[in-house]
């Protein structure tokens, strides 16, 4: 690449106003990772993979300042019992946190990844990043591992009594963060893993979770009701045989969010769910970019995303199924659905399927539409009037994607905040 | 209780006009059945009436109770105790049942200036109701239509009648797609709500329905206009002849 290429300047731009921290340790990987960065550069608008979500605001040095939104609900899945571990603008906060010790689990901060004690998430920080940047070059993620300055290692050895909640607070409204946590559930092992909260004005977030042969884990995000923040989160998870791993985000708000997703299967007869809701009022971009690859026999994959727009809200889905040969007796599905309540938002969909093995079944489908006329008569002429008929369809619309939530209680705490919202803005 | 005068009616979209002078008078108490072959106009009377989109009001009215409907959104002349049982219930999946209707109810109570009805009261009623309905827990807790036979649908529209308790129902071909048994049990729901006051406008095709529950009234409805009206020996006289003489008989 010759220097004046803008990719080349754009990158170099970024990386001269940071510093590659030193925690725990982490230093090759993160070495690794700015290599990575380098030889791939920066998203630049023209990139295919960034069609619809234009990449800039994202690269620049200076994250662009969002207020910080006073809420007045109360947290997110505050009404039940969880281990808490609290980020403030990005920094673990040992005072707001709950003790880290609970049965069936080991949970540590980054910078406890020590070498010398041979700690477990040594040899994964970085690792499924790296695998997740074949075929589809991911290079915000790469920066993650070379730059974040704090996450948990979490490792699940048995049946923790409660979920863990990393809880994002956003305080500084220039706060510019990056976090990268690392997950490995062992087999047999069952955990429920929650987020909360905005985070920062720009936040940069990679999870990498690595599930053993027979392994469950449930992940559940809301991703805070900041008008002005940015996000751009990738999850990557590794499926050993016979798995679960079931993950649902909620995103209300938010001027650009972009969630990645890339899941491999590695072993046969595991499933994976990738869900995910998301409302959006005005100066509102939501792009849901995921990527699954069935490398095993008998595994089942399910993507189901919807997206409710108005007000010129935008929203993006690009999702992709990725059958191996061998792959055989693969269960494939996908749906990316937009709700438009005016004339004025847009919805982006790229659905693809690439198989090469051939006794699979892999469906996917995507729409687009407006509430259905029929159904809003009906309702009227049984007296509900048309703003509450508008939201109860919204609401059943969103419903097959928060029905991805196992858990009653989370879900219904799930279906109450999106009820809150559309009633806020009801005629 | 419904008063209809003159009613012309056209398709918004297209010249054409469906409605041709439409003038009936049903009064409390009663049942009036409204019996003509198919694109009479029977079925944008009822819709008219509870104020789908799509039509314009070219000429003529329609009051409820001294009201007029025809100014008012759907959802008020709801509220004012206006019901149409759907020739085609709609099915609307991710909406429960139960939610529909208590959401139904109290949106109606509240427009009215009443008080909402507590969950555990409005189990109970809608329990009670359902029973003599055959509707059992698991429909009441489906999404509002979805997966129902034919059956269901209609016997769930009476249900909706029998909760909301309107002064004024129009049945639109609830018999079309029911059974012998399923008619039976749909007409014994109506026939419980006759109370005196409450009135009937049952829209159909046949006249087997009838048998179920009696009209005092009939009208022959062709062409967007009522050709004849008598008492329920006419409904009887179509079953034996069909339209096609009194069409004949009123050109």
């Amino acid at each position: 690449m010759a220097l004046d290429d803008p990719r080349v300047s754009a990158t170099e731009e970024r990386l001269a106003t940071m510093e590659v921290p030193d925690v725990g340790c982490t230093a090759r990987a993160r070495e690794a990772a700015l290599g990575r960065v380098r030889a791939m550069g920066l998203p630049q608008a023209r990139d295919e993979y960034w069609k619809y979500t234009r990449p800039d605001t994202l690269i620049q040095p200076q994250a662009p300042a969002a207020a910080v939104f006073e809420d007045d609900e109360p947290p997110v899945f505050d009404g039940g019992d969880r281990l808490k571990i609290v980020f403030v603008d990005g920094i673990f906060d040992p005072d707001r946190s709950d003790d880290l010790s609970l049965e069936g689990v080991e949970i540590d901060r980054l910078e406890d990844v020590c070498c010398t004690k041979e700690h477990w998430a040594e040899d994964l920080y970085g690792t499924l990043e790296a695998r997740g940047q074949t075929p589809v070059a991911r290079p915000l993620a790469a920066l993650n591992t070379a730059y974040a300055g704090d996450g948990v290692t979490i490792r699940v050895t048995g049946k923790p009594s409660k979920p863990i909640n990393l809880i994002y607070m956003h305080v500084d409204e220039a706060a510019d963060v990056f976090l990268h946590h690392v997950v490995r559930v062992e087999s047999g092992a069952v955990a429920t893993i929650l987020e909360n909260g905005p985070a920062a004005a720009r936040f940069n977030k990679c999870i990498e979770i690595d599930i053993a042969d027979g392994g469950t884990l449930h992940h559940v995000r809301a991703q805070g009701r900041d008008h002005q923040r940015r996000a751009v989160t990738h999850l990557f998870a590794r499926l050993g045989a016979e798995s679960v791993f079931k993950s649902f985000s909620l995103t209300v708000n938010g001027v650009l969010t972009r969630n990645e997703c890339v899941v491999e299967f590695l072993g046969d007869g595991g499933i994976a769910h990738i869900a995910g809701a998301c409302v959006g009022d005005g100066d509102f971009l939501h792009d849901d970019t995921v990527f699954v690859t069935h490398d095993a026999v008998g595994c089942e994959s399910r993507q189901v995303f919807k997206k409710v727009l108005r007000n010129g809200a935008r929203g993006v889905f690009q999702g992709k199924i990725l059958v191996k040969s061998g792959a055989q007796k693969t269960d494939g599905y996908q749906i990316s659905q937009s709700l438009m309540l005016d004339d004025d938002s847009e919805f982006d969909a790229k659905p693809e399927l690439e198989i090469y093995a051939d006794d699979v079944a892999c469906s996917h489908g995507s729409t687009s539409g407006a509430i259905d006329e029929d159904a809003l008569f009906y309702l009227r002429a049984r007296g509900v009037p048309h703003g509450i008929a508008t939201d109860l369809l919204t609401l059943a619309f969103l419903a097959e994607a928060v029905e991805e939530v196992e858990d009653v209680t989370l879900r219904e705490e799930l279906v109450a905040r999106l009820d809150a919202w559309l009633t806020r803005r009801r005629d | 209780m419904l008063e209809i005068n003159n009613l012309h009616v056209d398709l918004e979209d297209e010249d054409k006009t469906i409605l041709k002078g439409v003038t009936l008078s049903v009064e409390p108490g009663s049942v009036h059945a409204i019996m003509g072959p198919n694109g009479s106009g029977k079925s944008t009377l009822s819709y008219v009436l509870a104020g789908r989109d799509g039509y314009k009001v070219t000429q003529g009215g329609a009051t409820l109770e001294g009201r007029d409907i025809l100014d008012m959104e759907t959802e008020e002349r709801a509220a004012a105790g206006l019901f149409l049982a759907f020739q085609y219930p709609v099915e609307i999946p991710g909406v429960g049942n139960m939610t529909f209707l208590r959401t139904a109810l109290n949106s109606q109570r509240k427009a009215r200036g009443e008080k909402e009805m507590s969950a555990t009261d409005f189990l109970k009623m809608v329990r009670e109701k359902a029973r003599t309905l055959k509707i059992d827990a698991d429909m009441l807790k489906r999404p509002v239509n979805v997966g129902f036979s034919g059956g269901e649908k209609k016997r769930n529209e009476i249900l909706q009648m029998a909760v909301l308790e309107p002064q004024m129902c129009i049945l639109d071909e609830t018999d079309s797609g029911l059974d012998v048994d399923a008619m039976k049990l749909v007409a014994d729901g109506v026939n419980a709500l006759r109370d005196g006051k409450r009135a009937f406008l049952v829209i159909t095709h046949y006249q087997r329905l009838l048998n179920h529950i009696k009209p005092d009234v009939v009208h022959i409805m062709a062409n967007g206009r009522i050709i004849k009206t008598g008492g329920p020996e006419l409904a009887l006289e179509v079953e034996e002849n069909g339209y096609a003489d009194i069409l004949e008989e009123v050109a």
